[in-house]
């Protein structure tokens, strides 16, 4: 426990580090992933052929790759100083945004045709159509997908340490630094990652269970 | 295939999707206009920055590089599958002292992450005398997650099987250990053989880490390349020329479980198991119209992950 409770302000940092890396690419992702999502399930083919490129082009690129870019070849590209941190989480949110929108758009594709055939033929708008009928029955189905490319977010934000941004993926290298024991400080970033990933799964499974769709 | 969002277009709807499109092309240009403008005015397309793709030695280089990748998904996956089945046959064990360590094993290994199991291995053992490799600590990490990955996928499958199999393999006489490695185990890896091999494209991606703790990768020798000056530095050309290499490899791999999934949708001998291959389509009159108008986008699944 000492290790610990010798140095809180490390721990504190990575931590914050951690929960900044994790919140940050969320809310990129979500915003990113929505607006690929609707694009792979628009009528429109140059959407849909944009979105698919997209996806498959990061889906197949490391983030290990993805960091790299980010955090050595896009200053090269951009004027003024870059923040490494801020670099890492447009990393983990454009990563992470494929996995969001193939998760909205399995979602969708789970609403059976009929239910949307039914609702046009009483004369619904679009709009009723979607916020109605289709929406509601795929945002449920698409929460415990969703809870899971979290906890795969949170997972991969360990990457940005070997990108010196400080987290919970190097703050062994600070402790052999101080001379602390590597082995108790990794084992207890193990022990944070996993209660904070059994954290996410049980409210996944929360979800999951006041939210069921029948059908 | 028609959607759920949308019916067949009429004419109105037909020219409002021709001017999204039009947009819809114009954002993207534009982005990819600002990006390669950028490339240009900070000279990433000048001779210089490329000059070291003109040497033999570097594309070996390159290429061993590869290799090195590659010898560590090898042998990850093939452990990785072996691990896989050895936790499933445990984690669907009847006797509760098996099962129930396995089962928290596989927990705990699919809740860590994966470089920090690296960085594990290769920094913290040695502080109790335990020496490995870079090479070992990124496989044996990867054949850990994975492993757990992969039962929790083997025993999904022979879970999704009917009931009658198990129940007509004891019928017939079968001991336990035959039910499992003649009827339950081949069903549910060929049901799930396009998750498997999904699953397996990640490992591929993941043998990146290695980069972090030292192992000399692809990704390691880019970062040395770019940050060779008697060469120009060339970062960004190498950093490219390695993703370029990735996205191959991993979409090779993807073809591959999409051909599988394909093969399986159409043989006799598969059975219907929830989460593999698509879902029976019911056609309704506007896929069917759709289908003559031959408006249905064709997107090729890759394996679910």
């Amino acid at each position: 426990m000492n290790i610990i409770t010798d140095y809180p302000d490390l721990w504190r940092d990575a931590l914050v580090g951690t929960l900044v890396l994790f919140f940050g690419g969320a809310v990129i992702a979500l915003i990113l992933g929505v607006i690929v999502g609707a694009m792979r399930v628009s009528p429109i083919p140059v959407a849909r052929a944009v979105g698919t490129v997209y996806v498959n082009w990061i889906r197949n690129t490391p983030l290990t790759l993805v960091m790299f870019f980010f955090a050595f070849c896009v200053p090269l590209l951009l004027p003024g100083r870059a923040n490494f941190l801020v670099l890492a989480v447009w990393a983990l949110g454009i990563y992470t945004a494929t996995y969001v929108a193939e998760t909205i758009r399995s979602g969708i594709n789970t609403v059976p045709v009929g239910q949307a055939e039914a609702a046009r033929a009483l004369g619904l708008t679009f709009g009723q159509v979607m916020s109605l009928i289709v929406l509601p029955q795929a945002a449920r189905s698409v929460i415990p997908p969703m809870m899971s490319v979290f906890i795969a977010l949170l997972k991969n934000t360990t990457v940005a340490a070997g990108f010196s941004v400080v987290n919970l993926g190097n703050i062994r290298a600070e402790m052999s630094e101080n001379g602390e024991n590597q082995l108790l400080t990794i084992v207890w970033v193990m022990v944070f990652f996993v209660v904070m990933v059994l954290l996410l799964a049980w409210l996944q499974r929360v979800l999951e269970n006041r939210w069921r769709v029948a059908r | 295939m028609s959607s759920v969002l949308y019916d067949v277009p009429g004419p109105r709807a037909v020219i409002r999707n021709r001017i999204l499109g039009a947009i819809t092309v114009l954002v993207v240009l534009a982005v990819l206009g600002w990006v390669l403008w950028r490339f240009w005015v900070t000279g990433q397309f000048t001779p210089e920055k490329w000059y070291a793709f003109t040497f033999t030695r570097i594309w070996e280089q390159f290429g061993l590089a590869t290799l090195r990748t590659l010898a560590a998904f090898a042998v990850a996956s093939v452990g990785a599958m072996i691990l896989g089945f050895l936790l499933a046959i445990g984690r669907l064990s009847d006797h509760a002292w098996v099962r129930m360590p396995i089962t928290g094993i596989t927990e705990v290994f699919r809740a860590i992450p994966v470089l920090i199991f690296m960085i594990l291995l290769y920094y913290g053992l040695p502080v109790i005398g335990i020496k490995m490799s870079s090479y070992w600590a990124v496989v044996i990490a990867l054949i850990a997650y994975n492993g757990s990955v992969l039962a929790e996928v083997i025993r999904a499958g022979v879970e999704s099987l009917p009931r009658g199999q198990r129940e007509a393999g004891y019928a017939i006489g079968l001991r336990k250990a035959g039910v499992m490695r003649l009827i339950l185990m081949p069903q549910a890896i060929r049901a799930m053989m396009p998750v498997i091999i999904a699953q397996l494209v990640v490992t591929l991606k993941d043998t990146a880490l290695g980069f972090i703790i030292t192992y000399p990768e692809l990704l390691y020798f880019a970062r040395l390349l770019g940050s060779n000056a008697v060469l120009g530095s060339p970062l960004i050309p190498a950093a490219l020329v390695a993703g370029t290499i990735y996205v191959a490899l991993c979409l090779a791999l993807s073809y591959v479980a999409y051909t599988v999934e394909k093969r399986l949708r159409r043989s006799p001998r598969a059975v219907a198991v929830a989460g593999a291959g698509a879902a029976p389509q019911g056609g309704t009159d506007t896929e069917l119209i759709v289908a003559q108008r031959a408006l249905g986008p064709d997107d090729p699944k890759t394996g679910g992950g």
